[in-house]
């Protein structure tokens, strides 16, 4: 029965598809999933940038559509589903919890593109993509190191999955190359999007004494309470100088543009193929805003650091680097495979944390 | 000058079946409006709104697949507020079901036999009533007030999900990531027809049956209701207190762990760190828009998942933003509170104050 049923599934569906393929002048219809609202001026604000280019980019032969605020459980694959049956012919989905049910519509809609961010399952017609936002970070932490007086920064952390953790160490691996004994201060919020909890956790974090802010988190309510109070920060995601012209030094910008329209084209050409992209500073994922609020000679030494970062001379997950525990990580002249990156779940020596488990 | 509610000596039956379907019209033309005065064309909002996502057999499946939990937790919950217990916590009976249920497909995934799957539902059931079980004993046993500790023990339920599929439950195989194993074939209930529709949907059309079967034609239905409205009666005819607040809570637990777990295996098919859009709150909403009626809980379910499904529906077609689609939803709970209040109540307009004042005010 179960297989006579998936039987007729399968026949619908692939009159579904053949009606369904665009001809040549149709525009491309091109499709986004984002996990906040467009609103939020972190995460999703910025894919929705990226769309925004792609339109731009592409005048009338693109089509643009998304869906905001979709949770990371059962609605998301009825929203993407959505997204492939009304037409669309590439559909990006831009948050981890997407990946399986990216997955399983992508199975049912073969002629369809998925593109999913920061996921590793990968098909015939899904690639992933993601940004080394960790060698913003590396450059964020030097910063800190050389600003800071109390020698101590408040970090405010969304969930401790293997991309924040891997923040928080390449944070301290910049700061220790200035001062070694710099210290974090971390609060987990558990939550992506939540701009009371940030504000909450990044006051609480100011009375305990710390003079830096850091977030990986998405809005820029710990950045105004670092300006309300006078210390000094880093925006997340976007430039957010507008939320904070006094405290922000620099923003990790994510800048999906390029990406995207170089996606879209490949779709266009009927180049288009699925696999990975994980690219930093040198493909332009990554940007570092202006440096503002800043000593002129730190500024310049920060640049300095982006420029090695970009061209490759400077790894920031390179040996020797111990592990909290006090095991070796990596050897003098080792550096981190992608795989040990991308599975990251231990802190580097340094961190005073305990990593919930 | 001020205005009073004053109560209604008797109320209009036909006006309380009426109600819903005024609110929904007041809904539908205030929300015409509104869409117009954000520059969209109200006929096509409302079309994307409420009739689109019935036009097509995908989006109509999609609608029963939302509004199934939904009415098998509010289904229960209609039991145990009847019988004047407020258990607010169904979205942690839910969790606490979605993870006992899911016990076999993650601990035990070896074992595919045919009896995996009816083990999950009562596995699911299980752990629901277990987790309702803890209001219900304090209840009974402290009198503590049960609204507090069911809903604080929702967000005990979430971070214990949370620490399963971040730590010992985590899929071995992907890469530190917080989620679970996916589920085999085995452990996936049955789907219907050719989209993501699930066995999740039989089991609350049979629990409705069973709930309007008890309350209409059984003792134990009238147990409930006397209960419910005149504890003092109720007890001089024999019931017992107790029993009835054990009740009511083991069967919402059951009807709401049951829902987790059909979620997680019909809907999600592996643990993640979010299982439920907040389906145990939605679910009070639910039980009373349908008047606590086991068959108004099918159409108040079907009318919320609409506005959900509908609301993704308008985002596609006109670009609609998700925040219109929220002040929507919210209007239409606005107004059908606000018929039902006045079918109880009547608005006067008092001229002068009255002499007694104090509580009389505050009233």
């Amino acid at each position: 029965m179960r297989k006579l049923l998936s039987l007729a599934a399968t026949a619908t569906l692939a009159l579904g598809l053949t009606a369904g393929i665009a001809s040549a002048e149709d525009p491309l219809k091109v499709g986004f999933i984002y996990v906040g609202p467009v609103s939020d001026h972190g995460w999703s604000y910025q894919h929705d940038q990226g769309r925004l280019a792609i339109e731009e980019h592409f005048g009338d032969k693109v089509e643009t559509t998304f869906i905001e605020s979709v949770s990371e459980g059962p609605d998301a694959e009825r929203a993407i589903e959505r997204l492939a049956r009304s037409g669309h012919d590439l559909i990006f989905t831009t948050s981890f919890g997407y990946m399986n049910p990216t997955v399983k519509v992508a199975k049912r809609f073969p002629d369809v593109k998925f593109e999913h961010a920061t996921g590793y399952k990968q098909a015939e017609n899904v690639a992933t993509y993601g940004a080394r936002f960790y060698e913003g970070r590396y450059i964020i932490g030097q910063i800190a190191a050389k600003v800071s007086e109390t020698g101590t920064a408040g970090y405010i952390g969304s969930f401790p999955i293997p991309e924040v953790v891997r923040g928080i160490n390449a944070f301290m691996l910049g700061a220790q190359s200035v001062d070694p004994d710099f210290k974090v201060k971390i609060v987990w919020v558990n939550s992506w999007y939540d701009p009371g909890r940030e504000a909450d956790a990044a006051k609480a974090l100011v009375d305990q004494g710390v003079d830096i802010m850091v977030q990986h988190t998405d809005s820029p309510a710990p950045l105004q309470v670092a300006e309300e109070r006078g210390i000094k920060g880093f925006g997340q995601a976007s430039d957010m100088i507008k939320f904070a012209p006094n405290a922000q030094m620099t923003a990790i910008v994510d800048d999906w543009s390029e990406y995207y329209i170089a996606r879209v084209q490949a779709v266009m050409d009927g180049t288009w193929e699925g696999g990975d992209t994980w690219g930093g500073l040198d493909q332009k994922l990554v940007h570092i805003a202006p440096f503002t609020n800043l000593p002129e000679e730190v500024a310049a030494e920060a640049a300095a650091t982006t420029e090695a970062i970009r061209k490759g001379e400077l790894v920031p997950f390179s040996g020797p680097i111990t592990k909290q525990d006090g095991s070796v990580f990596l050897e003098e002249g080792q550096q981190a495979t992608d795989e040990q990156l991308l599975g990251m779940n231990f802190y580097i020596k340094g961190v005073d944390d305990q990593l919930p488990k | 000058m001020r205005l009073e509610l004053e109560k209604r000596s008797e109320h209009s039956a036909l006006m309380t079946v009426l109600s819903p379907v005024v609110a929904l019209g007041l809904t539908v033309v205030a929300g015409g409006i509104l869409f117009a005065a954000m520059g969209y064309n109200p006929g096509e909002a409302l079309y994307a709104f409420f009739i689109e996502p019935l036009t097509n057999q995908w989006s109509i499946e999609e609608l029963l697949v939302k509004a199934g939990p939904l009415i098998l937790i509010a289904v229960g919950l209609s039991v145990c507020f009847l019988s004047n217990n407020w258990n607010i916590g169904a979205e942690g009976q839910f969790t606490i079901g979605a993870l006992a249920g899911s016990m076999i497909p993650i601990l035990f995934h070896e074992y595919t036999g045919p009896m995996a799957m009816p083990l999950m539902v009562l596995m699911g059931a299980l752990g629901g009533m277990v987790w309702a079980s803890v209001p219900a004993f304090l209840k009974t046993r402290f009198g503590t007030n049960e609204i507090l500790t069911s809903l604080m023990l929702v967000y005990v339920a979430q971070f214990l999900l949370d620490y399963l599929v971040r730590g010992p439950w985590r899929d071995p195989d992907g890469f530190n990531f917080p989620e679970s194993r996916i589920f085999d074939d085995a452990h996936t209930l049955m789907t219907l027809g050719d989209g993501r529709l699930h066995l999740g949907f039989v089991f609350a059309l049979v629990a409705v049956f069973v709930i309007w079967f008890m309350l209409s034609q059984t003792l134990k239905g009238f147990e409930i209701k006397v209960m419910g409205e005149t504890p003092r009666a109720g007890r001089f005819a024999g019931f017992s207190h107790r029993g009835i607040v054990w009740f009511g809570f083991m069967v919402s637990g059951a009807f709401a762990g049951i829902a987790g777990m059909a979620e997680v295996s019909g809907s999600i098919g592996q643990l993640t760190p979010v299982i439920s859009p907040g389906y145990g709150f939605t679910a009070i909403i639910v039980a009373f828009l349908g008047r606590l009626n086991p068959i108004g809980i099918v159409f108040a379910g079907l009318l919320l998942a609409l506005s959900y499904i509908g609301g993704e529906s308008a985002q596609v077609a006109l670009g609609l933003s998700d925040k219109i689609t929220r002040v929507f939803q919210g209007m239409l709970l606005f107004f059908v509170l606000a018929c039902d209040t006045l079918i109880l109540y009547r608005i006067r307009l008092i001229k002068s104050a009255p002499k007694a004042g104090g509580a009389h005010e505050r009233a």
